[in-house]
């Protein structure tokens, strides 16, 4: 379970408030318009912003102070989430020990990672050899081998086209069934939530709603997410 | 803590007040950076403008030899402006052809040619910058309306003019008040002596440390108000990008205007490339009857250069890293004062914090490298500190999101990712360290005189010949040492 205890984050005159929580086990969209906050949420979950008051909590343990590299979590961003100096085994390989000096057993463990999301024999690569979906795909197999058990994504898939960007999300929805992995996405748009979301929740007038079942919420749509929809 | 020694010495002793011959010292210094930055300013202009509105091969290179100044080291090129200014030299044999009495190039004038021969170049690659800064657009706007040259100058570059020069004027003011190898070679005397000089004079024949300090303690001072001078205006950011952008321009086709444009260009060369080439040229032929100890000397000041590169770069990453965490500007303050600092109070400063504890001239090799690294850092910073903001911009969130930190940080993301700066920040310490002609002067003793060192008392002996060949091997010293850093950080980047 994630938790948000009465968090509150300013930006300027931009408040967002969110008391909820997300279950475990589970795919849920956080869904809203540009600007709407859901990106600023997920940096305070990851760490990346710190919350004016409030508590960020996972399976009842206080993360609010911790670092980001030490949260039960892992996030792929918008971009940027591969350095380009480094080939696609060692950005990889960085999930498993962030100093890169890997064990047979790692090593092997990471090009079993590249299996897993198709990328077999490319990781000698560096990232600008890949496309943009075998990129996404290489950051996943990282946030696969880091084995914490909450996994954030921040929109990293909106650079792709339609039919890449439903594969990807297919794949997320596959691995996290099989790993058990917790996830919880950002998106703006509907298609994506209703493809793989258990639950959605969604952002606006800088509050969190609490979270739905993916399916009735469509059927049966909230007033602030009717105006979102249009 | 070096100044802080300089000024503390210096407040103490002004009791004794300044000698007439100090206050002679401060004007010559005063007069002769004015006069120096003037005419380089002047200089610039014409050569500057014929390079911003002509496109030809070659112009790229020449770009590039005007910076080439800036990483020579000075007693090179004074050897050089000798050979063909000097007396024998190219142009006094022409003068006498033509029945003109020999000019010497010793004296307030010698030092001011060198001066305008290391800052024409600079002044004219910043003013290039400004010329550059002129957008391609307001030149197509002007040609609709016909304006022709005059019209052109005085509404589009004459204010991008008057904007750049005065901040150029006073780098170049600046530049020439700390000078100390050029006025040593090639002034002297009551008519043509720097505070800097001065200082030199006072620590090395008088051996009096207290007037050092007090002239230091001037020289500081000295150097402050031009840094405050400097600040407040708007500085051209130095080696830019966009020095190869060339606007279309429709108003300058005239043949007149071609012709004048080629002199300014090919004038600016000759005056760079002719005391160069003729100091190498004769310097081959010679290198081999070299004498060991110059070799031994070279030695000492690759491993002076090599030892403030990696210093400097591992400084100034640190204080990159510094300043672009939270931990705020005081760190860039830092850096940007020692701009301030000149090489001779740097030394003295030193001198006399080492000299209660040991023997300064036993140390004069790691002075004169702590020193360089003092005074390469401000371009070091400059090089290393926005590159290091996009890094953070760029990849910050991952790296963390990661758990990267610490020395696994800076050898996986930022070694790699900020080679490039750091090898021409590397490579720019290098070439000056090497090429340093400064505090070495006022502490070594003869086992230790690096290259440059041995050069200026092998041209004081007369002995040309081995002196051009040393300046051969010092230039490729410290050229080849810039192109090996610049090129390795270049070749990494990805």
């Amino acid at each position: 379970m994630l938790r948000l205890d009465g968090l509150r984050i300013d930006l300027g005159s931009f408040v967002l408030q969110a008391d909820t929580a997300f279950e475990a086990g589970r795919i849920t969209a956080l869904m809203g318009a540009s600007g709407s906050g859901k990106s600023t949420l997920l940096n305070a979950i990851a760490g990346f912003q710190a919350p004016t008051s409030g508590k960020v909590q996972i399976d009842g343990t206080d993360i609010t102070d911790l670092t980001p590299g030490d949260r039960p979590l892992s996030i792929l961003f918008q971009d940027q989430n591969l350095f380009p100096h480094l080939t696609l085994a060692d950005n990889v390989g960085l999930g498993l020990r962030s100093n890169l000096r890997l064990t047979r057993d790692e090593s092997a463990a990471r090009d079993g990672a590249l299996g897993r999301v198709g990328l077999s024999g490319l990781g000698g690569r560096l990232p600008r050899d890949l496309s943009g979906g075998q990129q996404s795909r290489a950051a996943l197999a990282r946030a696969l081998l880091r084995r914490r058990p909450w996994l954030l994504l921040d929109e990293p898939f909106s650079a792709l086209g339609p039919a890449l960007r439903a594969e990807m999300l297919d794949l997320v929805a596959e691995t996290a069934m099989s790993e058990g992995l917790s996830v919880l996405m950002v998106t703006h748009d509907p298609a994506d939530a209703r493809r793989i979301a258990d639950m959605t929740a969604v952002v606006a007038d800088g509050k969190v709603a609490k979270p739905q079942p993916t399916a009735a919420l469509f059927e049966n749509p909230t007033a602030a997410l009717r105006s979102y929809l249009g | 803590m070096p100044l802080l020694a300089v000024g503390w010495r210096g407040l103490a002793e002004a009791t004794t007040g300044l000698r007439p011959a100090d206050w002679a010292a401060l004007r010559f210094t005063l007069g002769q950076a004015a006069v120096s930055a003037a005419i380089s300013v002047a200089l610039a202009i014409p050569v500057a403008r014929a390079l911003a509105r002509r496109h030809f091969p070659g112009r790229g290179a020449i770009v590039l030899l005007l910076g080439a100044p800036f990483i020579l080291p000075v007693i090179v090129a004074v050897l050089g402006l000798v050979a063909v200014f000097g007396r024998g030299g190219v142009v006094n044999d022409a003068l006498g052809a033509l029945g003109i009495e020999a000019v010497s190039i010793y004296g307030p004038h010698g030092v001011v040619l060198a001066h305008v021969f290391f800052n024409m170049p600079l002044a004219t690659r910043l003013i290039l910058q400004g010329w550059a800064t002129i957008p391609g657009e307001r030149m197509r706007l002007a040609a609709s309306l016909s304006f022709g040259p005059a019209e052109t100058f005085r509404l589009l570059e004459w204010p991008m003019l008057r904007a750049v020069v005065p901040g150029i004027f006073t780098v170049i003011f600046l530049i020439c008040t700390t000078s100390f190898a050029v006025a040593l070679a090639l002034g002297g005397g009551p008519r043509a002596t720097t505070v800097e000089l001065a200082i030199y004079q006072a620590f090395r024949f008088d051996f009096d440390l207290s007037r050092a300090a007090l002239l230091g303690a001037l020289q500081l001072a000295l150097g402050a108000l031009a840094a405050l001078a400097a600040l407040r205006l708007s500085l051209p950011s130095g080696f830019g990008a966009g020095l190869d952008r060339v606007a279309q321009r429709w108003d300058s086709a005239s043949p007149g205007l071609r012709i004048q444009d080629a002199l300014a260009i090919l004038a600016a060369c000759l005056f760079l490339l002719l005391p160069m080439g003729l100091i190498l040229a004769e310097g081959a032929r010679h290198v081999v009857d070299l004498p060991g100890a110059v070799w031994a000397a070279a030695a000492r000041s690759l491993v002076l250069a090599l030892t403030a590169a990696v210093a400097t770069v591992a400084l100034a990453l640190a204080m990159a890293h510094a300043v672009t965490g939270q931990k705020g500007g005081w760190v860039e303050v830092a850096g940007t004062l020692s701009i301030a600092a000149s090489p001779l109070v740097l030394g003295t400063g030193l001198y006399i914090l080492l000299l209660p504890v040991a023997n300064p001239v036993a140390l004069a090799l790691p002075v004169t490298a702590f020193v360089n690294v003092v005074l390469a850092l401000p371009f070091a910073l400059r090089a290393l500190i926005p590159a290091m903001r996009d890094l953070q911009a760029d990849y910050g969130q991952l790296s963390a999101s990661l758990g990267l930190t610490g020395l696994t940080w800076l050898r996986l993301v930022a070694l790699p990712r900020l080679r490039r700066p750091a090898g021409f920040a590397a490579g720019l310490t290098a070439a000056l360290a090497a090429g340093d002609l400064g505090v070495i002067a006022l502490f070594a003793a003869p086992d230790q005189a690096t290259l440059p060192l041995v050069l200026y008392q092998l041209m004081g002996a007369y002995r040309m010949e081995e002196a051009k060949a040393a300046a051969l091997v010092l230039v490729a010293l410290s050229l080849g040492l810039f192109w090996l850093f610049e090129r390795g950080g270049r070749h990494a980047a990805t």
